[in-house]
């Protein structure tokens, strides 16, 4: 080989690679991710497509929680509209009423999101991101969480 | 007292880091050796300051000195001594302060090692390092001090979050850092030969052993964290692609990538323009990291606290020091010449596909950790991206490297031919099918992609040593012979070996863990039982019991299989009373390289208690190869510093004085 087609060659591997890296990403980032919406976003907005997999945020209402074996019902609420909520296994530690938390997962009828998947994380005064940035346009946030 | 002391330490050292980072360096354009000598002498001083400082901060937490606002915040009386200490660390301001601690620590073992560096290389070394010390001392000092008193002391403390109360905490962010930081002398040895102008073989010699530190502590740092958030956070998951976790993980690839890269510029001074843009990546990645997890933009288990001025803060931090050295590597890389040239199959042409690859799957891992706070930058839209993303995008771009790697290590420098390396490769490819057909042969449902990684495995486990087997020429001599060659072998190459022995063993643990792991969930009252796999878990009932600062519901768990042993299990729930905060705590046991999984749910007022149950197969292999890869490193890095390095520099020393006289 010369080396103007040495140096085409490596150019052309390590193009290759990097496009397809490229497409991989661009393939991943329509079909994976996950976006996030408030109750008020799904039931009056309708932002979810059908099937579509979300995340939905807000605050757990007090009073709704109710255990049926390993099944678990609640309502997660943005104070404005609430959505209840059907989530098989172990809530994470920090799960409580008032508290607030993310599901993750779809709609399943027209009222009822299944989540598989619920996050609070550790610490006793953590507010998801989102949920914090939801409530306070709502105008409902009260103060600054640690 | 000691507070006030340990702040005036920091001062101090900030005011000898200030001499570091400037008279050095004008001595080294100067050619004045007392200049540059003073690089030394300073980095010492403002480590032992630092030493100081932190050592002031730690003894307020062992004392319970809640005048503190940052004890206050963070400990609390009946806290166990090694959490009190390890608590130090476990907060924002302390943990920078700790960063901080081990920045001059690599400055000083620059300063102590590098008495055989060319004087004015060491200055401007030390002199970089220094810049990196002053901004983040600026850092501690203006927003994060540590030792804010506050009045009156409040009677008794806040107790440290209990996910930290941890052994895992202890050692994980001093190794992670040690990683993290490391760099930062990779770092400075680029910008260190970008301010010279000189770059050739022997700055990849001594840039070398640096960079594999920091890798050896970064690679035991994020297994450790991955151990850690699997035992702690009682959801057996191992990696979870969080953000924080990507943070450390991007620096590793792209500081793996320099690892293999150096090798090629040491040997023949080729690849030296891309070397130096990975030392500067490889830091600037860690500077991202630092970044994201401290400024709060991300949430997560390791964002303490979320103050805004921090983070814009660190964002000026990384624009200075990511901006200055682009721009200085815009000016200075043209003058570059390249080195050896090589044919694209070639031990060169393997390391720059190495190279391609792993910077390639570190950018989409960064894509996707960044994209996020993109898109809500710019539509305002919220959209989380999760492990679907990044098995996508990062998997594939992990099996041609994967593939590759038994290959590289047999081909020769500068040209190569495929067919002979691939001839000493039979005997490695005819197990690895072995293995994979196995897999298919014995499972159930015949998982094909289970079956291909695991010959992929078995593939990167053995070829990583057929390097060592056709040198001692194990199928041509007597084993006598073969045994004895062993011995001769350089310890690098065993190094290479283990390292690429253990990402095999890693390989395999992952694809185990992913195909066979089982799992389930139950609600039990007492006497009831559920199965996970072979295994029949009764549960037998909770027992209520107090520690130091919690309360705890253990949960006793009969574990039984035909044939073996039973024995007992007791996942529990703990309650701090401080934080009022509960914490899951898993109940594991090992069989063989698998293990069983028990993580306690909610209890009900019957006394019923939901557990969770996983299978995981194979699963210590992940974090074993991580321990292989690590010893891998510390091989490699004996080998060089007892022979190549001292005696190289040696040598070249009595050529100049030669040449002198």
């Amino acid at each position: 080989m010369t080396r103007k087609q040495k140096r085409l060659a490596m150019i052309g591997a390590i193009g290759g690679v990097l496009l397809s890296a490229v497409l991989l990403v661009m393939f991943a980032l329509r079909d994976e991710i996950v976006f996030f919406y408030s109750p008020t976003d799904i039931i009056v907005e309708q932002k979810a497509r059908p099937g579509e997999r979300f995340r939905l945020g807000g605050l757990v209402k007090e009073g709704t929680i109710e255990r049926n074996g390993q099944e678990i019902l609640f309502t997660i609420t943005d104070t404005e509209k609430d959505l209840p909520v059907r989530f098989v296994g172990i809530l994470p530690d920090l799960f409580r009423e008032g508290q607030g938390v993310i599901a993750e997962g779809v709609m399943e009828s027209g009222a009822l999101f299944a989540a598989d998947n619920v996050l609070a994380k550790h610490d006793e005064n953590y507010m998801p991101k989102e949920v914090a940035d939801t409530l306070k346009e709502k105008g409902v946030w009260q103060g600054e969480a640690k | 007292m000691i507070a006030e002391l340990g702040h005036y330490a920091l001062v101090l050292a900030l005011l000898l880091a200030l001499v570091q980072g400037s008279f050095p360096i004008f001595g080294a354009k100067a050619g004045d050796e007392k200049l540059m000598a003073l690089g030394q002498s300073t980095a010492f001083g403002s480590f032992l300051f630092i030493a100081l400082s932190f050592a002031a901060l730690t003894h307020a937490y062992v004392i319970s000195d809640f005048s503190l606002q940052n004890v206050w915040e963070n400990s609390h009386s009946a806290k166990p001594m090694l959490y009190k200490i390890t608590g130090v660390w476990g907060n924002h301001e302390g943990s920078m302060l700790l960063w901080i601690l081990i920045l001059s620590f690599f400055g000083a073992l620059v300063a102590w090692f590098g008495t055989t560096l060319p004087s004015d290389l060491r200055a401007n070394v030390l002199g970089v390092q220094a810049w990196i010390v002053i901004a983040f001392l600026l850092f501690i000092l203006l927003t994060s001090n540590p030792f804010n008193r506050l009045t009156p002391a409040p009677f008794e403390g806040n107790d440290l979050n209990p996910i930290l109360q941890d052994i895992g905490l202890a050692i994980h962010p001093p190794m992670l850092y040690l990683g993290y930081v490391g760099f930062s002398v990779t770092f400075s040895f680029a910008v260190a030969a970008m301010i010279s102008g000189r770059i050739d073989a022997a700055w990849a010699r001594w840039v070398r052993p640096w960079a594999l530190t920091a890798w050896i502590f970064l690679t035991a740092g994020i297994s450790m964290g991955s151990y850690w958030a699997y035992y702690e956070l009682g959801w057996g998951g191992w990696w979870f692609w969080d953000p924080v976790e990507n943070a450390s993980f991007i620096p590793w690839l792209v500081g793996t990538a320099l690892l293999h890269s150096a090798l090629v510029m040491e040997k023949r001074e080729a690849l030296k323009i891309w070397t130096i843009l990975l030392a500067i990546i490889t830091f600037s990645m860690a500077l991202l990291g630092t970044f994201l997890v401290r400024s709060g933009v991300l949430t997560s288990v390791h964002s303490f606290a979320n103050d805004p001025e921090r983070g814009v803060f660190i964002l000026m931090i990384l624009l200075v020091f990511i901006g200055g050295s682009l721009t200085l590597f815009a000016i200075r890389a043209p003058s570059l010449k390249a080195g050896g040239l090589f044919q694209p199959i070639s031990r060169e042409g393997a390391l720059v596909f190495n190279n391609v690859f792993l910077a390639t799957a570190a950018a989409t891992v960064l894509t996707g950790t960044l994209y996020p706070l993109v898109v809500e930058a710019i539509s305002g839209e919220k959209i989380s991206v999760g492990p679907p993303f990044f098995n996508i995008t990062f998997g594939p771009l992990m099996v041609p490297l994967l593939m590759l790697i038994p290959l590289g290590p047999l081909l020769s420098w500068k040209r190569a031919d495929l067919y002979p390396a691939m001839q000493r490769l039979y005997w490695v490819a005819g197990l690895a099918l072995l293995a994979a057909i196995l897999v298919l042969a014995f499972t159930e449902d015949q998982p094909v992609l289970a079956s291909i990684g695991i010959g992929l495995a078995v593939w990167c486990m053995l070829g990583a040593f057929a390097e060592i087997v056709s040198r001692a020429g194990f199928f041509k001599n007597s084993a006598t012979i073969a045994f004895a060659r062993l011995r001769g072998l350089p310890r690098t190459m065993w190094g290479t070996a283990f390292g690429h022995f253990g990402m095999g063993v890693l390989l395999l643990g992952v694809v185990a863990v992913t195909a066979f792991e089982k799992e389930s969930v139950a609600e039990l009252a007492p006497g009831e039982t559920m199965e996970i796999g072979e295994y029949q878990l009764r549960f037998d009932g909770l027992l209520p019991v107090t520690g130091p600062n919690f309360s705890e519901n253990i949960a006793t768990v009969q574990v039984i299989k035909e044939g073996s042993r039973p024995f007992v299990l007791k996942p529990s729930k703990r309650f701090y009373q401080a934080r009022q905060m509960p914490t899951t705590e898993a109940a594991i046991e090992s069989i063989g390289f698998s293990q069983l999984y028990l993580s306690l749910g909610d209890v009900s007022r019957e006394g019923k208690v939901v557990l969770r149950a996983w299978w995981k197969p194979a699963i210590i292999l992940i974090w074993l190869g991580t321990i292989f890869m690590v010893l891998g490193g510390s091989i490699s890095l004996s080998d060089r510093r007892l022979r190549v390095g001292v005696a190289k520099a040696s040598k070249a020393r009595l050529e100049a004085q030669t040449a002198n006289a």
